[in-house]
Formats: structure tokens, sequence, C-alpha cells
């Protein structure tokens, strides 16, 4: 999984959220991550997807929808967003921020901006 | 028909899949070129031996699996002796001899096939011992089954593993034993062959590889099989299938060249200039091939000769690439997959927990041969790479792993029209688009022009999006009857397959017959199977909608809103304190009485829930989510002037009966104690009025929302008995026959109220006991969601977010 390019002026950090055990197969949980607002999701093989926390169509929370493949898809209106470029699926929509997350040793890790 | 005088004469010794697959081939170029004799075996018209295993586990019948019936030799001028052997060729004399008469011919082709073989063993000729090759086998073991409880299954490949899987069916516990370190040995390599053991096993077939047969045991009857280690099970029937060998023996008695079969060349014409061969019997090129396919390349190079359509045509080996199915898991195997060098470079990908293993080896840059099974994604590629002799992609992962192919799949439009759809009947995507334009749009109607989909059925889903793709628009989009979107089958077809298969998961459904996944089947999916297995249905989670997951309706900012069951609408003075004080405690921002006459505290935090359902103590009102939702009733006889029945006590009798009954979209009743109706029966999906002569009328199919449509008289029934067995024998009707998200009100117009009446009054189908006894079975298997509250289902089911500070530098 490749790390996700960020800008160069910001900082970002690799920070433990929960084991593996505490998001359940194909679901996602909500996160606050030093104020900012994270939606992780377990996919069915093990894998762990990150993305903002908030749908920007009209603030569904996003940790509470459903996973269909890699795309989260909100609980209010359906959009859905990409879980590893956070594209959303309709042109006029823009996209969530995503962030790179990975699996080591049954943790959950995420790498987000220090700001 | 006009017969010319003196056309040459054809004869065909064999009427099985290459026999009458010549014949046809021959006919196509020309219907009146040959006087044409043909003999056969067995006592029939030919049939697809590759479904015999589904005639053998009952999944199709006997007749459905016969290409051409008796009539179709009789309509196109062909003498068939069906059930006459030919025991001698004169070659001298052009003439062949069966039991009491001759034939003469100036072409003979033998398409003599195969013959199970049986090894040489003691024990083989006891009762309930059977080979697998032909259909009077198939009828012979399933009623040899009946009595038994246990059998073997002599042979670990294809044919043999698809006998075990048919005895299952018939409630026998299976061994399988094979000779090879494992099973099918000629598809798969070890580690394949080791997946593919433990997935059976997961189905309760028990396998021993690497075993050598010794004998069965037995005095008249079989009672038991003995291997070469000593060992020895009980058996009370044994199916062997172990190989086949080529029915060459007439070829070779009248002195025709054979080695392991019938020798032929390039032309398949055998060693005398007359006498050709094509099929399983015969020998190309030191290769003898048990597969359809390169028997369907054979009869047309064959046809083409003689009938001088071509008569430079030549046959030069095929390919063999396959895709089957074994007891539902997908295999994929194209080459010699254990024919390993040294010099070559082999590509493997396995994920045990999905019971998915790709193997594919490079020779001299290009793929020579692969195996696949559990997940055939790549297949389709690899398969044209391994036809057309492509060159290897330089990275060789992505022989596996392209990289849009997780997004994009090879769409039908752009596939050549050389390409291959069906590869049981060899039938490419040109010849299937030509019917399509010719009017043939559905799928039964390009299977009977081309042939496509009449094999194993697997290529069904791609002539179906072929239908779509040339037809589209013309006529009916297909999809409108799917259950959902993910699965293209009707709910009948969909309920029956994934009876028959067993799928009890949402992604055991959507891996066995789905072609797309969206959250929209998957919460339909989970409906439906949650109805059709009760306690025994596999619940995952996320294939739920976030209302079903934390049984509460969610709102425009992330809150829910919670509505307790009150049953019939009639509260007291007790719960509406119980209410107050909850809606107080919570804060909950508004408090509101519903159109279903139920009380709705909204703008819960998910994390208050559990809290909110514990101190309310009253069980769940289902308004959240594809149930039944709420009975609505007038006063009724206790207090009304008017009233002429008990509206209320029958309300809250059918509300207690159908709590928790899940349906493909939410179910609103109503009761009115007189014709006044008070409670609006007549626009709710079941309505009840009470009428001046002391019967309940009940009606169905009414909406009162965007849609507005006064319901249908169902029926008149005079207690409160009658009237609970009718709507739950229309409740489970609806449940079982309508689409995902269908309203009673577009369900009940698309049956005909007449056609319900029938089947749901007069009971014309038969089946009002077993929908009594899905109501039964429904309400046992009725647990209150809100129960959860005690124990969450799942890790962070009503936990509100995780926060995690982050470092500080």
């Amino acid at each position: 999984m490749g790390v996700k390019v960020q800008p160069m002026t910001t900082t970002v950090t690799r920070i433990a959220l929960c084991t593996l055990d505490e998001i359940a197969v194909g679901l996602g949980r909500a996160f606050d991550v030093g104020g900012r607002e994270v939606a992780v999701f377990r996919t069915r093989d093990g894998r762990a997807l990150a993305v903002d926390g908030t749908c920007p169509h009209k603030g569904g929370p996003l940790a509470d929808g459903m996973l269909i493949g890699e795309q989260v898809v909100c609980p209010l209106h359906a959009f859905r967003f990409d879980g590893t470029s956070g594209a959303c699926d309709q042109e006029s929509v823009c996209a969530v921020e995503a962030f790179s997350a990975e699996v080591r040793d049954g943790t959950i890790y995420v790498t987000v901006p220090l700001a | 028909m006009i017969r010319a005088p003196h056309r040459p004469k054809l004869v065909v010794i064999g009427n099985g899949m290459a026999g009458a697959r010549f014949l046809e081939d021959v006919l196509a170029i020309d219907p009146g070129l040959f006087d044409i004799t043909v003999f056969g075996d067995e006592p029939y018209g030919n049939y697809n031996r590759i479904l015999l295993s589904n005639v053998l586990n009952g999944s199709q019948d006997a007749k459905e699996i016969f290409l051409n019936p008796l009539s179709w030799y009789d309509e196109n001028g062909i003498t068939l002796h069906a059930g006459k052997r030919v025991t001698r060729v004169d070659r001298a004399a052009k003439r062949v001899y069966a039991d009491d008469f001759t034939a003469d011919y100036d072409y003979l082709v033998f398409a003599t096939g195969s013959k199970p073989f049986i090894p040489p063993i003691p024990g083989t000729p006891l009762h309930g011992v059977f080979a697998f090759r032909t259909l009077d086998d198939c009828r012979n073991i399933a009623e040899y089954a009946l009595d038994c409880k246990t059998a073997v299954v002599i042979g670990g490949g294809l044919l043999g593993l698809e006998a075990a899987k048919g005895l299952m069916t018939h409630n026998v516990a299976v061994t399988v034993v094979e000779m090879a370190p494992w099973l099918m040995s000629v598809q798969l390599d070890e580690a394949g062959g080791k997946v593919l053991g433990q997935t059976i096993a997961k189905l309760g077939i028990s396998a021993r590889t690497g075993t050598v047969t010794k004998e069965l045991i037995g005095h008249r009857r079989v009672t038991g099989v003995k291997f070469a280690d000593g060992s020895e099970i009980p058996a009370d029937m044994v199916v062997i299938s172990a190989g086949i060998r080529p029915n060459a023996e007439l070829a070779r008695e009248c002195g025709i060249v054979c080695d392991k079969a019938i020798v032929v060349d390039d032309q398949l014409r055998t060693s005398d200039p007359a006498v050709f061969g094509v099929g399983e019997c015969v020998q190309h090129n030191g290769t003898i091939y048990g597969l359809v396919a390169p028997l369907w390349e054979q009869t047309k190079v064959l046809a083409k000769v003689l009938s001088s359509a071509d008569a430079t045509a030549t046959y030069s080996g095929s390919k063999i690439a396959t895709k089957l199915k074994v007891m539902g898991v997908e295999l994929a195997s194209m080459g010699r997959i254990n024919d390993l060098q040294p010099t070559d470079e082999v590509v493997q990908f396995s994920e045990p927990g999905r019971d998915v293993y790709w193997k594919a080896i490079v020779r001299d840059g290009k793929l020579s041969a692969a195996c696949l099974l559990g997940d055939l994604a790549p297949a389709d590629d690899l398969m044209r790479m391994f036809h057309a002799g492509a060159d290897a992609p330089s990275r060789r992962l992505e022989l596996f792993f392209t990289a849009a192919s997780a997004k994009k799949e090879v769409s039908l439009a752009d596939l050549p029209d050389s390409h291959q759809i069906c590869d049981c009947n060899g039938v490419c995507k040109g010849t299937i688009v030509q019917a399509i334009k010719a009017g043939k749009c559905t799928v039964p109607a390009v299977g009977k022009a081309t042939r496509a989909g009449t094999g194993c059925g697997s290529c069904k889903k791609l002539v179906k999006g072929l239908i779509e793709a040339v037809a589209g628009g013309v006529r009916a989009e297909p999809s409108e009857s799917w259950y959902v979107a993910a699965v293209p089958l009707d709910k009948p077809t969909l309920v029956a397959e994934v009876k028959a298969r067993g799928l009890k998961s949402v992604s055991a459904v959507l891996r066995e017959l789905g072609t797309a996944d969206d959250e929209k089947s998957r919460n339909g999916l989970a409906s439906m199977l949650k109805g059709i297995w009760g306690t025994e249905y596999i619940d995952e989670r996320d294939s739920r909608f976030v209302n079903d997951r934390v049984h509460a309706n969610i709102q425009k900012d992330g809150t829910f809103s919670v509505v307790p069951r009150i049953y019939g609408g009639i509260t007291s003075a007790d719960d509406l304190i119980k209410i107050g004080q909850v809606a107080k405690k919570y804060a909950v921002p508004m408090v509101k009485f519903t159109g279903g006459q139920r009380i709705d505290l909204l703008g819960i935090k998910k994390e208050d829930l559990p809290g909110v359902w514990t101190d309310l103590g009253m069980p769940s009102g289902h308004a959240y989510t594809k149930a039944l939702r709420t009975v609505k009733t007038c006063v009724g006889t206790e207090f009304c002037r008017y009233g002429t029945n008990d509206s209320t006590g029958l309300g809250i009798d059918l509300e207690k009966r159908f709590q928790g009954f899940e349906f493909p979209a939410k179910v609103k009743l109503a009761v009115s104690g007189c014709p006044r109706n008070c409670a609006e029966s007549t626009v709710k999906d079941v309505g009840v009025i009470a009428t001046e002569g002391g019967e309940w009328e009940v009606s169905v199919g009414g909406a009162a929302g965007a849609h507005v449509r006064k319901t249908d008289v169902l029926c008149r029934v005079k207690t409160k008995d009658e009237a609970l067995r009718v709507i739950g024998r229309f409740l489970i009707y609806y449940r079982d026959n309508a689409k995902w998200l269908e309203r009673t009100y577009d369900f009940s117009p698309r049956i005909g109220i007449e056609k319900l009446r029938e089947i749901i009054v007069d009971d014309s189908l038969g089946i009002g006991t077993q929908l009594d006894a899905e109501v039964e079975k429904t309400i046992a298997a009725y647990v209150d969601p809100w129960l959860e509250r005690d124990k969450p289902a799942y890790a962070g089911q009503f936990d509100e977010p995780k926060r995690v500070p982050l470092p500080v530098l």
C-alpha cells in the first residue's frame, strides 16, 4: 500500500488507532484523531481504509456507512467515496481526504497530518 | 424432403456428443448432401453428458439434458438406430453389421467415445457397484442410494467429484478415494489439490488421496472397500469414476490402425481413407482429448472435409482450457499444470482465507499452463492470452493483477467477435450477436439458436449481457425482473438457487451468484436470507444499513430516532410517564406522534441508544427498517358508539403476531371497527374493516404516501383467527415473492388480486399450510433487536467516536 504523498509543508505522523478486532469485519468506526474526524474501515480481507469522517455533501457520518469493495457509501444519500483515494463516484462532488492506513501485528495505524 | 437418388451414404457409429454434433455440423453445411445413418448404443436421442451430474443431484430432470430428441432425426431425414450396437465392419464391402441387419457406407465415421475404466480389482461385479457414465447409471445410482447411508467414490477427478456431489444430495455420507496424491490431479497441482480438498471437506465430503483401492468387499452386495495399506472402510455403495478408456475395439478388430485409441491424421482420417473418427475415441498427434471443446473443433473440420465445403480443412490439435464448477468451487485450467520444466517461470498466488489459489507457468515468455481455484477473476484474460499464444506481461504479476483489473473488467462490447463465450459448446461472440440481431432476445432463445449457455450454463450471464448490449432498449430491461441488481436472477430462481446451494450469508450469495455488489442489493439479500433460513441465517453485519445495525432511524445530523412498540396504538399512563422521563433524561430535542399512532423520540445520539431502550423497557417498534411497522386502529366496540367489532383487539393481536417480520419493503397495517374506516384501512398494505354482519373485510395493496392507492379486497372472514391466518399467508407470500423494495401497492397489481385471492384464500397452489408454517417459524425466530443494548453484536456497535490524541512535537 503506497503512502499518500502529502504537501511539503505538512508534517505527518503515523499513529496507532486501535486493534483490528475493535472494528467489525466490513464495517467502519469513527475516530477523533487530535480533533480530526476520521472514519476507519476494516475490509473483508483484513485491511484498513481511512477517510475523512464527514461526507462533503450534507455532512453525513461516513463511519456509519457501508463498505462496498473499497467504496465507502454515505448513510444519508449514498454518495460513494473510494477508501484509498477519497475520490467520489459522482463528478459534481468533491473528494474526501483519504489517509494512508495499514495493519501491522493486528494493530491499525493511520498516517495523518500534524496540524 | 426431396431426396437425391444417389447421395453418398454416410454412416456414423456413435450418437453421443461427438456423433450428434458432427451430424449437426454436416447438416449446417448442406442438409441434403448425404444419406445419413447413425447407430447409438443407448436407446435415446443424444444428451449432454456434461450435465449428468445435475440429473444425479436432482437439479435437472433427465429430459432437460437431451440435446436432440428422437424427432430431430426424423425431421432431418436421418436414420437413427438407437440401442443398436454395430458388431462388425467389413471395410472391403464398405458395410457395417448390427445385431440383425446391415448398412452400407461410402464414408464411415467412428464417434464411439469412451467407456469408464473399471480397475482390475476383486469385487467390482457386486451389487451396489456402479460406473458413472450414462443416463442409466445416473438412474441406477439414484435408486440404489435410497437405501444407503455410506458411499465410496473411487476416483477424485472431475467426474468422481461430481458423482460425490450428486450422492450428497441423496443424504449419503461420501468418501472420495484418489490414487494420486491430490484431487483433480490433471487440472490442479499439489497445492491447488489441497485447497480443493479443504473446500470440499467443508461441504462434508471426506477425501482419501494417495490411496490405492485393493478390493471391494461384500457377499452379494458391496459392504466395504479395502485399501492397499490394509485399512478398510464401510460402504453401502461404490461409484467407480477412475477415468475413461477409448472405445477402439471395433476399429481395431476391422484392422484400422490404433494405438491407445483410433489414430487419425489432421483431417480426422484413419488408416482407411473412407473411414474417419472424432471425439474421445481418437488419438490425434499422440493426444486423446476427454473434454468437449476439442471435440467441437474436430467435428467442424471433419464436416468441412467430408462435405468438400473446405476439402483442405485441417485440425492441428486443441489447446485445452476449461472453466469448471466442482461442488460449487470455481476452477479454471489451461495447459498441463503438472508439466514443469527447469527453465519455466512459475507465478503463484494463494489466499487461504477465501480458499483461493492461482498458479501460472510461463515458458519461453508465453503462458503455457495455469490453474485458478476459488476465484476466477483473471481467468478470462489468461485464457485469451493462452489461446492467442500471446507474450506474457513482462511484469509477471500482471498475469493476475493488472493495474486496472480491480476497476474495469473487459467490457463485452470490447471483445472480438471471435472470442469464445460458451466454452462447453464452442460458441463465439459473433455467432451469438448474429442470433440476437435475428430477434433471439432471451437467454433460452439464444441457446436454442446457437447452443450457447446450454452446457454447464456458466456463460448465461455473458449471454444475458450480450442481449442487453445488442438489443438493449428494444426489449424490457431483463434486470427489472431481478430481485436485486447485483444478482441477475428473478426471485423464485434466486430463492431456489440459494436453497439448492445452501447459501446462508450475503457474501456467499454474492460470491456464487452475484455479478456486482452494492449496498441496496446487500440489504435486500440480507432480508431475504433471514426469511429463508431463519435461525440458520449467517448474519453479516456489513450487509446491513446503519439503521439495521443500530436498530434506529438515522437523521440528517447523524442522530437517531427511537419509536418504541405500542401495540395497536394503545398505551397507558405508566408507559407515557416512562417515555416522558426518558425524553427528559436524554434531553430529547423532539417528541412527536407519528402517522401510525406511535411516539417518536428524535435526535438521540448513537451512544445513548442502549440507555434509552433500557429506560423505556419497551420493545423495538421497527420504525427504521423494511419490516412490519405499525398496526393502526380505531377505538372499536370498546368505546365507540358505532363500532361493530373489536378493532383494537385484532390490531393488538396482529401486531404481537407479526412484530419483527421482515419484508422486501415496509408494511403498514390498520384495523377499523366499522365501515367509517377511521383507521384509514383502505390505504394500508393490509387493511381490515369490520362489516355490519360481524365479519372482517381484508384488503391489500393500499398506499397513502408519494403514491396513493386504494386497497383491493382480498376476502371476508368471520373470525379474528381467520383474519390472522389469511393475513399471515398474504404477508409470507408477499415476503417470498416480491422484489426488493417492492411495496404491496406494486406487488398486488403485478400479481393481480384475482390470482392472489386464488393463492391466498382458495389455496390453489396448495401452499397454504406451508405459508402457515412459515408464519410460525418466523414468529419463533423473533428476537427484540433492542436486547442488543445489553450485549452489543459487534465491537463498537453503539460507541461514540474513539478519541486518539496526537503526539506533541
